[in-house]
């Protein structure tokens, strides 16, 4: 049996006035899968999902879901599809079960299917108590919740999450994980952007790092992150002599390729605990105390300094708002 | 497409099929729904798109109104001042298309609704229908409140609903024309002060309040020929009596006009807008 990819990009390029969004990407879905698209604001993340959710239209390239072409028939494709996440939100003067029902209506779906399938889903995402209230009371991570669940009214088999935990605590940010992966589970494809690289390694099975409108690296997870190492360590030096003093010394005692940027040193690794070790007792050695030590999980930035040799360059707003001007 | 299961499938098509008939519709009066719904959960939006012209009336009627001489327009002023103040209520309410359009924009609800296989029609036929519904009620209670304030009519019931109805379609067409500023401006702030300068001049700059030709030569062109001035004395010609013919039909062929640049101008932003 032959398997279509569930989404298919291939050169697709969009570009708003002198900035270019989407400058020639290419990847591929295979059903029944989570794909990351793992980049900074401004990465042509969220332009990739709107072309592919048929909002908007690429300059050149192809994009298809489920073999259907999103510019020749774009009907067909928003009959497949689900949006949810910041390129998409719910009415905060309706209800929760006023939301779904709207959208339910909108899909088409018969009234019927959509009162039980509304309050499936009400259930589903711990939101029945709180179906009859409007949207406006609800807590970030409710909103976000009924978010998803909009997406899913209509069944679905391709869902787009567009940066779905951004601005999530991390308790609503786990119940969004759990509720990916089932759905996963019964087949759903899902394509997921995000800016954490914690994200996209705990939800996909390829995730493609996405930088300046370009695909800069299209991996497993494992595979990616054995290229950037499981552990970074961090050492302030606390001041750039020292820190190039011991830049040196460590790039000449260790497998590892350590880092610096200004006072601080950082050094990527498969086996934290034992580079851990045999760092700090060069250091020592030569009489080189860090004023500061930090061991912890790679992210984003160490992704693009590991594949671009700079950090991601973040004109990331925090509180994770769409800019505005559509180059997102 | 192997990979995916036929009932998914089959359960598309079947949406699709039924969306043939009458979707459209469907989907407008879903979406003038919501937007109604919203009108009732938060009544300040009804409350503070009613209670300007309340005041303007209230105003005019005992404030400035003892200027204007009854010689001047023939009749009492509050039966001169209500057939414009219900114009100008219908272009203040139109300003809640610029409103809702711009909230709808800068939230991401209308990047939802476009990723839906909806009449692309909706979301502008559904909006501008709810507008209408609004304005019935708006209307209604302005009666209600002209009549309290004195306010008679000259002529009969018949041509009075005319009136009405001539105000609501007026209203209707300024609807299309705040859709379009909302969508050109995409956040609910900028779409209230953008609508300020479009009223403006079209409900000061009329014959709304006072007789145009008490206004300086410059102005009276513009004060006499412009929609809210026609419409308003269109208004008057069938509360008060007199020749309503070429008024009534200058009314409906601006209205006609306006749907016919506006409609277009707001579904091509309204396809542009993300």
């Amino acid at each position: 049996m032959r398997t279509d990819p569930a989404i298919l990009v291939e050169g697709l390029t969009k570009r708003f006035g002198s900035v270019m969004a989407l400058d020639g990407i290419d990847f591929t879905v295979p059903p029944g899968t989570v794909f990351g698209l793992l980049g900074p604001n401004g990465a042509g993340k969220t332009t990739a999902i709107r072309i592919l959710t048929t909002i908007l239209r690429p300059d050149a390239g192809r994009a298809e879901v489920l073999g259907i072409d999103v510019v020749r028939d774009p009907v067909a494709v928003r009959y497949r599809i689900g949006l949810a996440g910041q390129s998409a939100a719910v009415d905060a003067n309706l209800t929760g079960q006023e939301n779904l029902r709207l959208i339910g209506r909108l899909a088409q779906m018969p009234s019927r299917e959509v009162r039980v399938r509304t309050a499936e889903l009400l259930e589903r995402f711990g939101l029945a108590a709180a179906a009859d209230r409007p949207v406006r009371t609800y807590s970030g991570g409710m909103r976000r919740r009924l978010d998803v669940a909009a997406a899913l009214v209509s069944r679905p088999p391709v869902l787009f999450l567009d940066e779905p935990t951004t601005g999530l605590d991390i308790q609503s940010r786990g119940e969004l994980w759990q509720m990916i992966r089932e759905l996963v589970a019964e087949g759903t494809t899902v394509l997921l952007t995000t800016q954490y690289l914690e994200e996209a390694d705990r939800l996909s099975q390829r995730i493609a790092v996405v930088d300046h409108g370009r695909v800069i690296a299209n991996d497993t997870p494992a595979a990616l992150k054995a290229h950037l190492g499981s552990t970074v360590i961090e050492l302030g030096m606390g001041d750039e002599t020292r820190a190039s003093r011991a830049q040196g010394l460590l790039s000449a005692t260790l497998p590892a390729r350590p880092e610096r940027q200004a006072a601080t040193i950082r050094l990527a690794s498969q086996d934290g605990a034992r580079v851990l070790i045999d760092v700090l007792r060069s250091l020592d050695d030569q009489g080189l105390t860090p004023a500061t030590l930090a061991v912890r999980e790679p992210s984003l930035d160490d992704v693009f300094l590991s594949l671009t040799g700079r950090r991601a360059d973040d004109t990331v707003s925090a509180d994770g708002h769409k800019p505005q001007g559509g180059a997102a | 497409m192997t990979a995916t299961t036929p009932a998914a499938i089959g359960s598309a098509e079947v949406r699709r099929d039924r969306a043939n008939a009458l979707g459209p519709v469907r989907d407008a009066l879903a979406i003038a729904g919501r937007n109604l719904i919203a009108l009732r959960r938060v009544p300040r939006l009804l409350v503070f798109s009613t209670i300007q012209p309340v005041v303007f009336l209230l105003l005019f009627r005992y404030v400035f109104g003892g200027v204007v001489s009854t010689s001047l327009i023939g009749v009492p002023y509050v039966d001169y001042l209500l057939p414009g103040v219900f114009v100008q209520t219908s272009v203040f309410g139109a300003i809640g298309a610029a409103i809702g359009l711009g909230t709808d924009l800068q939230t991401g609800l209308l990047e939802r609704f476009r990723s839906l296989p909806m009449a692309r029609s909706a979301v502008l036929a559904g909006r501008t229908l709810a507008d209408l519904a609004r304005n019935v009620f708006v209307v209604a209670l302005m009666v209600v409140i002209g009549f309290g304030v004195g306010f008679r009519i000259h002529t009969g019931p018949l041509p009075f609903l005319g009136g009405m109805l001539l105000v609501l379609l007026f209203a209707y067409s300024m609807s299309w024309v705040f859709a379009t500023v909302g969508l050109l401006v995409g956040d609910p702030e900028t779409a209230q002060a953008a609508a300020f300068p479009v009223m403006a001049p079209l409900v000061f700059a009329s014959s709304v309040f006072v007789p145009v030709s008490s206004m300086p030569g410059w102005l009276q062109g513009f004060a006499t020929h412009q929609p809210v001035s026609v419409t308003a004395s269109a208004v008057r010609a069938l509360t008060l009596g007199g020749p309503t013919a070429s008024d009534v039909w200058q009314s409906l062929a601006w209205a006609a006009g306006i749907v016919a640049v506006f409609a277009p101008l707001a579904v091509w932003r309204y396809r542009r807008a993300v």
